[in-house]
């Protein structure tokens, strides 16, 4: 359905919305060129978990955040956020470097203006005090719980300033305090679809016109002993305890599941008057935003990818884009897609399904990797990550491989980009990038982002 | 103009009862549905009264052949699952969720949006700590060694059900509502404590407006009546420690300097919201109509838990300046608003902050406010649900014109008015908050 006047009592949209700031916390590193640079050599941040002792776990090895220290970002301020979990810390830190690339402090918009929508995860569990419950608070003789005996111990070992920093809208007002920010703040849990459902949303919220500027992006941290077993349990974690680096190997032929990572990314989303306003830098414009639900099972996609295709289509149908249209040189107006691609047999195959209805023929021309080969699966954090890869393909002209990628799995035949980095600049760079993310129980997003050029 | 939504269909699912007939007699009737907690012995722990949800049998909500799929559900689900059906039933709607021979609209799928405010669903303590329990070490520690097990064996984490974790992912409200349901527009999980279903009811409007749905399921749900659930409330600083046979009246009283803390509640807050114009052609009766939203952050909120975030601010300004932007876009001064429909928990500091929101944008030319509206007190702080519950009163309001007496917890001074522009707001725990118009359709 047309956006705009498709039912004749709509709005034309008001604003253009562009990106002037990002920053992200990864385990490929911290800085926007030191994780890019790892990207483009196809480095592997996967290794053994060291949060814990994953040894006897089925899945002993993740993509971790290393030598991270709020400190280094917020210096003495660090000290007011000590008690968030380390995904709010990641988020924060994120949040300051696209604030800083984006001059906010230099030539500030009315903070009453600027607002946030995250996909934050919930707080990292306080997991000992809580399993410590569980462990005295369960009678094996009777098989039950004595609630008066768990409540007992969780008084006693849980912490209010751990618990209260469970509530994943607490990120946004970490953040908030930090920044200043009055405008308009949400929070989504749309499993790993929610960093793109956040940023698509800000997208919205600006065009509309209900503020100036979003900060917007996600992060998560599930690499403790119960977000761990999770997965497990649903087996969907690869277990190639054997070599874990080549463990993240989306659409390749012996994909077994995805590596768990963590992270943040964070983006600055402004209107394109608050943008010149201000005199910032402008990385890239939004011109899309896609959002649908499967619809069809708790546990499995629709086979035919068709939530992921609706997403797709429709981002592409508000950014103007023919999907089976080709430029003067035949190219594809697709210039890269930034696949959800998390290496589970049923993802790369469907979303290769999806892929192949929404663009039909120009289907395989149209490159495609996935960086959750290098850096593991940031979870709700992964989409905001993944769009931000986009917009570095955009400034560099270069787009990202897909590590661990030898054997092309059949059912997943697109342009795929295996191993080395592709240099698209010898045919005019990189213009238009599609940014996919999918949630588990089918609820999907994408966003459409292209080169701002000054039209 | 814009293309403004109506509200079609009510689910109000609370221990106020089911459906917005029963809620609407309990409303006027004045009832308080606070009671013992009944799902688990609460007698260790320091609140021990609640507000239920009574005789909600999930299976009698989904068709036949999602039965099965309702042993997947946590509490919070299936509250979300209950409260949609109702709403959809209630707005005359056909789906794959209806029985066959029930009359209604059949909708378009891709046509339909899902918004589903939630909270953090608590993994069902029983299950954990029966799977916990097999990895002790010697001394009597949670051994993570024997908790992994290598995938192998009958102890530590095998012990969980394969799809332990769908159970307790938030978006799994929304995620089973579609499926039920069969519907396939933009669908979001949004989660900010109390404001979740009003920020979720806002921006299903938006997506109403910008045109990617003609209707939307919205609202939210949540349940934190279970061990670990209650106490992380609790430590969060919004309940009133109460023994089983504490009079709740007596220690939560809206808006009252004497009132202690708030009340334990669970619901499902669902509702069915359409564009105007669809609403029209298909000859449904519009309870209300929201003209406008506004949404809004309160820089330092007050989280008495997190002694990082130092001092709070003395007014909720997250909560005064999405009222006044949510006036604005309904073009409605404050004089215009016969009643505002507000969180009113029974923590003073609290209720003070959120009383001078409202007088800072809702005070007429004589410093008068609107009678206030507040349900908390008789089925409890329902978090992630509330906000759809006193978007049905206040929809119900409209529709009846008239506002019962016993809802009103504060000021009087437009309490004759027949209601024809009311406000509903929320904000959360961390800050968060919005406020919707509603207007009389008559």
């Amino acid at each position: 359905m047309p956006i705009g006047d498709a039912h004749g009592d709509q709005p034309a949209p008001k604003h253009r919305v562009v990106i002037t700031g990002m920053g992200w916390v990864t385990p490929l590193g911290q800085g926007l060129d030191e994780a890019w640079d790892k990207l483009l050599s196809a480095k592997s941040a996967v290794g053994p978990v060291t949060r814990f002792d994953a040894s006897t776990c089925s899945t002993n090895f993740a993509a971790e955040v290393k030598d991270f220290d709020l400190r280094d970002r917020l210096g003495d301020r660090a000290a007011a956020h000590a008690d968030a979990g380390i995904s709010t810390q990641f988020a924060l830190a994120a949040t300051r470097d696209a604030w800083d690339m984006a001059g906010m402090d230099d030539n500030p918009p009315d903070l009453a203006r600027v607002g946030i929508y995250l996909g934050a995860g919930e707080g990292v569990l306080d997991y000992e005090p809580y399993m410590a419950a569980n462990i005295s608070g369960y009678d094996p003789d009777s098989r039950s719980l004595d609630n008066t005996a768990w409540a007992q111990i969780a008084y006693s070992g849980m912490r209010p300033e751990r618990e209260v920093e469970q509530e994943p809208q607490l990120t946004s007002t970490h953040i908030a305090y930090e920044f200043g920010t009055m405008g308009p703040t949400l929070n989504c849990m749309t499993a790993c679809a929610a960093s793109t459902q956040a940023i698509g949303e800000a997208f919205e919220i600006i065009r509309r016109g209900d503020a100036d500027a979003m900060i917007a992006g996600g992060c998560h941290s599930m690499i403790h002993p119960l977000g761990m077993t999770g997965f497990m349990r649903l087996t969907a974690m690869s277990t190639r305890r054997d070599d874990p680096q080549h463990a993240s190997r989306p659409f390749d032929k012996s994909r077994e599941g995805f590596v768990m990572g963590e992270g943040a990314g964070v983006l600055i989303l402004e209107s394109l008057e608050s943008a010149q306003r201000r005199g910032a830098n402008i990385l890239c414009e939004v011109v899309g935003f896609g959002s649908t639900a499967d619809a069809y099972r708790i546990t499995d996609i629709h086979p035919d990818g068709k939530g992921g295709a609706g997403a797709m289509s429709a981002a592409l149908e508000q950014a103007g884009i023919d999907p089976h249209a080709t430029d003067d040189a035949g190219r594809p107006l697709v210039h890269y897609i930034s696949a959800h691609g998390t290496g589970t047999q049923e993802n790369d195959k469907t979303e290769s399904a999806g892929v192949k209805s929404v663009f039909g023929e120009l289907a395989t021309q149209v490159p495609f990797s996935s960086i959750k080969s290098m850096m593991g699966h940031l979870i709700q954090a992964a989409g905001a990550v993944e769009l931000m890869t986009c917009i570095q393909a955009i400034q560099t002209g270069v787009i990202p491989p897909t590590g661990n990628l030898h054997e092309v799995d059949p059912v997943c035949g697109l342009d795929h980009v295996p191993l080395e980095p592709r240099d698209e600049n010898h045919r005019g760079g990189v213009d238009v990038c599609l940014s996919n993310s999918f949630g588990f129980g089918g609820q999907n997003d994408t966003i459409c982002v292209r080169k701002y050029t000054g039209a | 103009m814009r293309a403004h939504s109506v509200i079609t269909g009510l689910g109000p699912v609370s221990s106020l009862g089911l459906g917005a007939d029963t809620f609407w007699d309990m409303l006027n009737e004045g009832t308080t549905a606070i009671a013992p907690i009944e799902s688990f012995d609460p007698s260790g722990f320091r609140v021990q009264i609640a507000g239920q949800v009574q005789g909600a049998n999930i299976r009698e909500y989904v068709p036949k052949s999602y039965r099965k799929a309702t042993k997947v559900m946590a509490r919070d689900t299936e509250l979300a699952v209950i409260a949609a059906k109702l709403a959809a039933d209630d707005a005359g709607l056909k789906t794959r969720g209806s029985e066959e021979g029930d009359e209604g609209h059949p909708i378009v799928p891709a046509r339909v949006g899902c918004q589903i405010g939630a909270g953090l669903i608590a993994a069902e303590t029983e299950e954990l700590a029966r799977a916990v329990a097999t990895a002790k070490d010697d001394e009597g520690v949670f051994s993570m060694k024997k908790w992994g097990t290598e995938g192998e064996g009958e102890s530590g984490m095998n012990n969980l059900p394969p799809l332990w974790l769908l159970k307790y992912l938030p978006n799994m409200l929304a995620c089973h509502v579609t499926i039920i349901h069969g519907l396939e527009g933009p669908s979001n999980t949004i989660m900010g404590a109390e404001a979740s279903a009003l920020l979720s009811i806002g921006e299903s409007a938006r997506v109403i407006e910008r045109g990617s749905a003609d209707i939307c399921f919205t609202g939210g749900a949540e349940s934190r009546i279970n061990p670990l659930g209650l106490v992380r409330w609790d430590y969060a600083g919004r309940l009133v420690h109460a023994q089983a046979d504490t009079n709740p009246s007596e220690i939560c009283k809206p808006f009252d300097p004497g009132s202690t803390n708030g009340l334990l509640g669970e619901a499902g807050g669902m509702l069915v919201i359409e564009r105007e114009s669809h609403a029209n052609e298909r000859g449904a009766t519009p309870y209300a109509r929201i003209t406008g939203f506004g949404a809004a952050q309160t820089p330092r909120p007050y989280i008495p838990a997190a002694k990082d975030i130092r001092g709070h601010d003395e007014t909720e300004r997250g909560l005064s300046a999405s009222i006044s932007l949510a006036l604005k876009e309904s073009g409605r001064a404050p004089e215009d608003v016969d009643a505002v429909f507000t969180l009113g928990i029974g923590n003073p500091v609290l209720d003070a902050m959120e009383l001078g929101a409202i007088r800072e944008s809702l005070s007429d030319d004589h410093g008068d406010t609107p009678p206030i509206v507040s349900i908390a007190h008789k089925c409890g702080n329902t978090m992630a649900a509330h906000a759809g519950l006193l978007s049905a009163a206040a929809a119900l309001c409209l529709k009846h014109a008239h506002i019962p007496q016993s809802s009103i917890v504060y000021g009087q001074a437009r309490s004759d008015r027949t209601p024809r522009v009311v406000v509903v707001c929320s904000s959360s725990l961390g800050g968060q908050a919005g406020a919707l118009v509603l207007e009389s359709c008559a």
